[in-house]
């Protein structure tokens, strides 16, 4: 697997994944700043989380509409896997990949905890190694998460089996409870159309590692590992 | 400029008194422009001059074979094997979060991560230390809130997790909170960069953010009492920007990894002036600055302003000569400003201009040597009775006693607050907050750190000198209660006025105290911070003389957390318990009554049993590790069992010491550890001579601590947890 | 020429923020407040050849980078 991550002024967990990434598949991922002319020819980009350009305005707003993202968005076009967490899944709809918004938490506070989700799906590149149901706990950091979307789009995410993951209590049943943010429908992860463009908020790779207390963000490395050889 | 006449009212005004505007007068050999006048200000303030506390900071022990540099430059830095180093220091800004919560915590991040990163550090743990006035009061809420969300905001954002800390609640101050943070960095100890300022010719190269008119003043404020105009000074509190720090850092540790770098100091309090004097005079050479250079947000500034500004995200340089265009193109990619704006010199002297013309012209030394120091005069504080508990009345069942101190405002659980915080950032946090201290790992090494800041104001209070030993002692237990070895400590002296026999008084204790127990748990002083003057209509704050400690556990693997971790284990306790209820928790919570000695520090019983506990958690002897504080035994049972979730029953005792001393007193240098090896454990206990006993055993779901009288860990997580969130949410205030 | 863009919310989409201010006034003893809703005020000095060039700019802009349209409803003043 050839992975590049993609750096803007602002992203900070872009060595946690590409930690994540290493551990997963045994391979470097490459780091590109934003600014460089040409994306490297590789089989997944990621956009890591942070505060790209401070979130000033809107949160991956800046980077959302810069030159780097519309090079991503043409990749993305050709079937290059796109993984956007947490700011990179707030710029990932700003570019317009994936439909909807992230909107400040409903309890207005930053929000650091391992947070209980389900994957929905198995059935895509991001998620294969999990089973549909199971229950994994993935930290989630961020002020932005709350996910919304109108409800003709929520229903066509649904009914197309793109809503990988959803918050749920500790137990994983996915109620008002355990939905930490205010997220539509308890939404946590979606895919695009095409299913090779995945944003989730919640930080797999910051649970890939027995010393941070849990390792269910591997599968979803491994997953694509797999796929990517 | 040189158009403002010099009058006794200006001259108050800059805060300098009749004495030391005479010296000014002779250092200058003649009146002083107003540029001039406000660097000479800004300089002998308290805050950059140190001048009640410098006579007796010397007293403290700064020396060791782990420490690499100790107090005086923007950090201190220790050796931590293989090569590297961790650099760490503490600062306060409490006056400016006062005045606004949000960007007086935020920027008082944002400083505290510079001074570390200058040092070419990565940042890699916040902390802080935080105390507040009484929840009843109007402004305390709004005051929490703000700096919380503040130190989230800057630390959130830049991308360094905020691991530890620790909050109280006293109506000492209701008029000044406090905000401490602390920044621990890691760099290689062969490429750490100090403020020196070498090699004539060389140019002065400014960094960062442009200049504005941000808290011009501020470094005489954060000097001076409050009173009921202050809440008028908000246009000196400086705004922070994050985002600009996270390019400044990223930036400057590129740059770092060239050998393009001389030397290199943060602009803090007092901007351009302290960074640009301190840098000359550890050089032993003049800096000649040409200030219509220095990059700037607004028009019509004039040097005054530019050379007291405190605009933050600024860096101050100097470079080897020819090295410009490569620092340049590494600025600019981070779009940052980058200007060449003076040279190093042989005059001695700080030379300013402006287009050209001279416009203050001080030489660097006298600035710095005469700047004044004072041995104010202090009085002791008087010595508090003991308190026998047997004197005290019937407290009822203990598992209610041990209910209401969890859940009263110093007790209960800050969730609320660290859940703000990213405190699992890069993913190298192994202990979280809500542990005896935070530890994070060092990337590609067996090596990780411990760190926590600690203070017992209301020791301090009652006897300056036991709590000065104890704020030490307990910071060194709280790291060796995971397993590692404290290396050094950086403290953040928080008095009140120092011109107050009194008030001096408890800093003189404190400082006795801190420097016996540095000095014999070899644990020295290398960086720190003074405020003074935390007081608003003669009403003082409590004495908070704040530790920050590092230490280092080879293996992290060997870690010991506080969680109980199995069913059927034996509990021990290591330590001497008397029963100390002077000054305790349970008998300010419980009786109402703030009195009493506080628990006397035996610095060698400390020693002892911390190397004792250090070999028990090294030999993989126990397995769950908890130091004893605030609330004692009963409390620290009963954080052990909720972050395991697991209960425990304690055996019956038979000594004599009244059921409420035994579960509540303070008595210090004492841990509890559980063990599947109990034996062992005895027995080394006893080899070292340190007293052991073994007080019960874990399981079930619920706090046994006599016989009769048990309480679910259901409802006391539940009174752990409640308090915060619904004082916060304003709960609290409809019923009052 | 000078171009203020407001930016809203629009109706219909929760405002956290908006609900957190109504509170607080309440609180604070002002009665009668039925609604808050917050938004951003984006000021921009820019060249222009004349009002109608500016708007058509402004509101370029607008679409592309400072309103986002799932959420957010813009207007543009224009003024010399």
């Amino acid at each position: 697997m050839r992975a590049a991550v993609i750096v803007f002024p602002g992203t900070n967990r872009e060595k946690d994944i590409a930690e994540a990434l290493e551990r997963a598949s045994g391979k470097k991922a490459q780091f590109v700043w934003h600014g460089d002319s040409d994306l490297p020819d590789v089989d997944l980009i990621v956009v890591p989380g942070g505060f790209s350009y401070g979130d000033y305005l809107r949160c991956g707003a800046m980077a959302g509409n810069s030159p780097v993202m519309r090079a991503v968005k043409q990749k993305a076009d050709a079937g290059v896997r796109v993984l956007g967490v947490c700011n990179g899944f707030q710029i990932l709809t700003e570019t317009g990949l994936l439909p909807g918004v992230l909107m400040r938490n409903a309890q207005l506070k930053f929000i650091c905890k391992k947070a209980t989700l389900t994957v929905q799906n198995s059935d895509s590149d991001f998620s294969s190694a999990y089973s549909e149901g199971q229950r994994v706990v993935f930290p989630v950091a961020h002020n932005e998460g709350n996910y919304f979307a109108d409800d003709a789009t929520l229903d066509r995410l649904e009914g197309e089996d793109r809503v990988v993951f959803r918050y749920a209590d500790a137990d994983g049943t996915v109620n008002k409870a355990g939905n930490i943010n205010g997220s539509q429908r308890n939404i946590a992860g979606i895919l695009n159309e095409k299913r090779n463009v995945l944003g989730m908020m919640p930080h797999p790779e910051n649970a890939t590692d027995p010393a941070q207390g849990g390792t269910d963000g591997l599968g979803l490395f491994k997953s694509l590992a797999e796929v990517l050889q | 400029m040189s158009g403002v006449k010099m009058t006794p009212e200006l001259v108050a005004e800059h805060g300098l008194t009749g004495d030391e505007y005479n010296t000014v007068l002779s250092i200058m050999g003649r009146e002083p422009n107003i540029t001039e006048l406000g660097i000479f200000s800004v300089m002998w303030s308290e805050h950059c001059s140190y001048k009640s506390s410098r006579f007796w900071l010397k007293t403290l022990p700064t020396t060791g074979p782990q420490v690499i540099q100790g107090p005086g430059e923007n950090a201190g830095v220790v050796d931590i094997g293989e090569g590297q180093a961790a650099v760490f220091k503490i600062e306060s800004h409490n006056h400016p979060s006062y005045i606004e919560p949000y960007q007086g915590a935020a920027t008082g991040v944002g400083g505290i991560l510079r001074d570390v990163f200058t040092m070419g550090a990565r940042p890699i743990a916040n902390l802080n230390a935080l105390r507040f006035g009484d929840p009843g009061n109007a402004k305390t809420r709004h005051l929490v809130d703000g700096v919380v969300a503040g130190i989230g905001g800057y630390g959130n954002c830049i991308g360094v997790p905020t691991v530890a800390g620790e909050v109280n609640f006293h109506p000492a101050y209701n008029g000044n909170c406090l905000v401490n943070a602390m920044t621990v960095g890691l760099a290689d100890s062969d490429n750490i960069f100090y403020s020196k300022a070498s090699g004539i010719g060389n140019p002065v190269v400014y960094v960062g953010s442009k200049t504005g008119r941000d808290g011009i003043h501020g470094a005489t404020m954060a000097s001076a009492e409050f009173s009921d105009q202050t809440e008028e000074k908000r246009p000196t509190v400086q705004v922070g920007d994050p985002f600009t720090e996270k390019l400044l850092l990223e930036a400057c540790l590129e740059l770092m990894s060239t050998d393009a770098i001389v030397s290199i100091q943060d602009m803090g309090a007092a901007g351009l002036t302290s960074s640009s004097v301190e840098m000359a005079d550890k050089g032993g050479v003049g800096i000649r600055l040409d200030l219509d250079k220095v990059p700037m947000r607004e028009e019509g500034m004039t040097p005054y302003e530019l050379m007291l500004s405190e605009s933050q995200e600024r860096m101050l340089m100097v470079l080897k000569p020819g090295r410009e265009d490569e620092a340049r193109a590494i600025f600019e990619k981070w779009e940052l400003d980058f200007a060449v704006i003076g040279e190093v010199t042989t005059s001695g002297n700080l030379e300013l201009f402006w287009y050209g013309e001279t416009v203050g012209d001080i030489p660097v030394k006298p600035l710095v040597e005469a700047s004044p120091m004072y041995e104010r005069p202090w009085e002791p504080t008087p010595a508090q009775a003991e308190i026998d508990p047997d004197s005290l009345p019937d407290a009822g069942k203990m598992t209610n006693c041990l209910k209401d101190i969890l859940s009263s405002p110093d007790m209960c659980s800050r969730r609320w607050i660290w859940e703000q915080y990213d405190h699992l950032i890069r993913g190298e946090t192994l202990q979280i907050p809500g542990g005896d201290a935070a530890v994070v790992r060092i990337p590609e090494t067996s090596k990780a750190l411990a760190t926590t800041v600690d203070c017992t104001p209301r020791y301090c209070l009652a006897d300056p000198e036991q709590g000065g030993r104890q704020a030490v002692a307990e910071c060194w237990r709280n790291m060796v209660a995971t397993g590692a070895k404290p290396l050094a400590l950086t403290n953040n002296m928080n008095f009140g006025n120092p011109e107050r026999p009194k008030i001096m008084g408890q800093f003189v204790g404190a400082i006795k105290g801190m420097a016996a127990a540095a000095k014999t748990l070899d644990f020295p002083v290398v960086s720190g911070n003074v405020s003074l003057y935390n007081e608003t209509e003669g009403k003082a704050i409590l004495p908070t003389p704040v530790i920050g400690g590092v230490g280092l556990l080879k293996d992290h693997t060997k870690m010991a957390t506080l969680a109980f971790k199995a069913e059927d284990e034996t509990i021990l306790l290591l330590g001497e318990s008397k029963g100390w209820v002077g000054q305790s928790i349970f008998l300010r919570e419980i009786h109402g009554r703030e009195e009493g000695a506080p628990p006397p520090v035996d610095l060698e019983a400390e020693a002892r049993n911390g190397a004792l506990v250090l070999d028990l958690i090294d030999k993989g002897l126990v397995t769950a590790c908890h130091d004893l504080s605030d609330g004692g035994l009963a409390v620290g049972l009963a954080e052990m069992a909720m972050a395991g979730n697991i209960g425990a029953t304690v055996a019956e005792q038979s000594d004599e010491t009244p059921a409420h001393a035994f579960f509540f007193g303070e008595d210090q240098a004492r841990y509890v550890v559980t063990s599947t090896q109990a034996d062992a454990v005895i027995h080394l206990a006893e080899q070292a001579g340190v007293p052991v006993q073994v007080i019960g055993r874990t399981g079930g779901e619920a706090l046994t601590l006599t016989p009769e009288d048990t309480i679910s860990l259901e409802l006391l997580r539940h009174a752990h947890e409640d308090w915060l969130p619904a004082y916060m949410s304003g709960e609290e205030a409809a019923e009052q | 020429m000078k171009a203020t863009v407001t930016i809203t919310l629009k109706s219909g989409v929760l405002d956290p923020q908006g609900k957190a201010i109504e509170h607080a006034l309440g609180a604070l003893g002002f009665q009668g407040v039925n609604d808050v809703r917050q938004g951003k005020v984006i000021e921009i000095d820019l060249d222009a050849a004349d009002p109608t060039t500016a708007e058509a700019l402004v509101k370029d802009m607008c679409g592309k980078l400072l309103a986002n349209p799932v959420i957010e409803d813009y207007s543009i003043e224009i003024s010399a």
